[in-house]
């Protein structure tokens, strides 16, 4: 694994292999710095480009052509030489206690692969951990049967599946009438969009509108949304939520998906429904930077945490940069020129390139880059959530894992607790295997509405590694230093 | 409930696996969160908590509502393993059971 006469297996790690990995690997690595690039999946594209070297979907209109552009970003891969490792779990990244010899200050990646832990130093990191769906809290959102709508695209990535029996899809934002339009061009049966877009969000997007008509997402999302709205019932203005295990009157049976229960203009309604998926947008998957100690802050356009970063995708953290939507959502195509801005600033620093090379070269990327988020903010306050699904009522679990409700949080707040590390030592949320991914930024909303502050002053989850579980026997696997060792034994 | 788009059902290559015991077949490449969804399973497993049912959620390995006993090994996470010829997968009672 060592390269030769060095102490580096690698002059840079990309972690993740969606657009922005990808991009960063494949320009890091022709400019002839040694890369590899690790990813949890089998095969590379990350969650948006999942699958698109071997999905079963083989019909191109059904998925569509910005996911095929997909594929465009493995040939440069390919052909740059970068290592690439699939299959392998990044659960810690850390700079050791102490120098080298030499002055240099390397970088130690824990990482788990067939079933093996072991270490990995490089000079430098670029983590690219991408997106996940907003936690869609609402009463029953635990029952097997609600799925959220990015799981039900991946599903349909890479297995070719799409939801039989009744099909209720809900919440707002482009992923939810991209998958609606894919299940059209699919033949898939959708009974009902319920969308929850707050009417007084049109108020406060109207203003960036101007932005939006310059955006090159402009005539496509439009085309979809009109082909979707011709063709499916849409029902609007929905202002809560809820899934059952019963049908009307009666009692559900075996705690499985039986029904959808939903406000419109202040009267309920239900809906028979086998399959609920959850939509209300995407943010940044950053466990992984938040456990190496990078600096984050709260995004209130986007309503998330967001890692703080310059305009490199450098974090607070030296050697450690981030790349894509793992540092505030952009969409693929930006998080595509991100990456390989961040491969040219950590050439630069690693001393491959001056400079002035890197200025140059980075040019054309941030003029793409600027191109791609244009009108962003439309879109953002647009699709932000109403709070009544951002700070849900008292009976809806907000931690899944540790099955907390958002009632047990505000008595928490009543008794003292001031943010949301005292929630999880007060009730365990934020503290099962999902490492508060599903819960933190609910949790964060219920304690910050709860005292009357702004998220920011509320915070967030202090994250530790190993961000992904390992088990014991992976870790006392790890080769040991004779330091290590005596760290144990003379203490 | 899920089912595969028909021109792939007639294209692909099948895996045979059990489920609880039961044999179950699904398309190479699947996951087995994937494979269990084909076969009509949306149950993966009871909660340590509070008994709960569950079943995927995320597919994408943030969730782990998809936890499972794979090949006698139990908390795996369903939605991040291919389902391979003979595998043995099990739903999963509360928590992951001491040497399994």
């Amino acid at each position: 694994m060592s390269a030769q006469g060095s102490k580096f297996d690698f002059d840079i790690a990309v972690v993740g292999s969606g657009p922005a990995g990808l991009a960063a690997a494949a320009l890091a690595a022709s400019k002839g710095a040694s890369v590899v690039l690790l990813d949890e999946q089998a095969e590379p594209g990350g969650q948006i480009y999942r699958a698109v070297t071997e999905t079963p979907v083989r019909d191109r209109k059904v998925l569509g052509p910005d996911y095929w552009h997909g594929a465009e970003l493995l040939g440069p891969l390919r052909d740059s030489g970068a290592t690439h490792w699939p299959g392998t779990t990044v659960w810690s990244v850390a700079r050791p206690r102490e120098d080298a010899a030499d002055g240099s200050r390397p970088i130690q990646i824990g990482l788990s692969r067939n079933g093996a832990a072991s270490m990995l130093t490089v000079r430098h990191v670029i983590l690219a951990t991408g997106a996940l769906e907003r936690p869609f809290p609402i009463p029953g959102w635990t029952l097997p049967g609600v799925l959220g709508a990015g799981a039900a695209q991946v599903l349909l990535k890479t297995s070719g599946l799409v939801p039989s029996g009744a099909t209720v899809m809900a919440g707002s934002g482009p992923l939810l009438w991209l998958l609606a339009w894919q299940y059209l061009q699919a033949g898939a049966r959708i009974d009902a969009i319920l969308d929850t877009t707050p009417r007084e969000n049109w108020r406060a997007a109207l203003p960036l509108l101007p932005g939006f008509l310059r955006s090159p997402y402009l005539g496509k999302g439009m085309k979809l949304m009109l082909d979707v709205r011709r063709k499916l019932t849409v029902i609007g203005n929905v202002t809560s939520l809820r899934a059952e295990s019963g049908l009307a009157g009666g009692k559900g049976g075996e705690g499985v998906l039986k029904s959808v229960v939903y406000t419109r203009n202040g009267t309920e309604h239900r809906l028979p429904a086998d399959t609920l998926l959850l939509h209300h947008g995407v943010i940044p998957n950053l466990n992984l930077a938040n456990a190496t100690g990078c600096a984050q802050r709260w995004d209130e356009q986007q309503r998330c945490w967001r890692p703080t970063t310059d305009e490199w995708g450098a974090t607070s953290v030296e050697g450690v940069s981030l790349a894509g939507d793992g540092a505030g959502i952009g969409g693929a195509r930006a998080a595509e020129e991100a990456g390989r801005l961040t491969a040219l600033d950590a050439l630069y620093r690693l001393g491959r390139i001056g400079r002035e090379q890197r200025d140059q070269s980075a040019a054309p990327f941030r003029a793409a880059l600027d191109r791609a988020l244009t009108g962003r903010a439309f879109l953002d306050t647009l699709y932000t959530p109403a709070e009544a699904f951002r700070v849900p009522a008292d009976d809806t679990i907000v931690c899944r894992c540790e099955e907390v409700t958002a009632g047990a949080v505000r008595e928490a707040v009543r008794l003292g607790c001031s943010g949301p590390n005292q929630a999880k030592s007060f009730l365990r949320c934020g503290m099962g295997p999902c490492q508060g991914r599903l819960c933190g930024p609910t949790v964060t909303e219920v304690i910050a509405a709860e005292r009357n502050v702004s998220p920011a002053e509320v915070g967030y989850y202090r994250l530790r590694p190993p961000v992904k579980p390992i088990t014991l026997a992976e870790l006392a696997a790890l080769p040991k230093t004779d330091a290590d060792i005596d760290a144990v034994f003379k203490h | 409930m899920f089912r595969r788009l028909p021109e792939i059902e007639t294209a692909s290559s099948t895996v045979a696996f059990t489920i609880d015991g039961r044999p179950a077949s699904a398309r190479a490449g699947d996951s087995v969160a994937a494979a269990l969804l084909a076969n009509g399973v949306t149950v993966c497993r009871n909660t340590p908590v509070s008994g709960a049912a569950r079943g995927p959620y995320c597919m994408m390995g943030v969730c782990f509502d998809c936890l499972v006993t794979i090949d006698g090994t139990g908390n795996r996470q369903g939605c991040q393993v291919r389902v391979a010829p003979g595998m043995a997968v099990e739903t999963q009672n509360g928590k992951r059971e001491v040497e399994r």
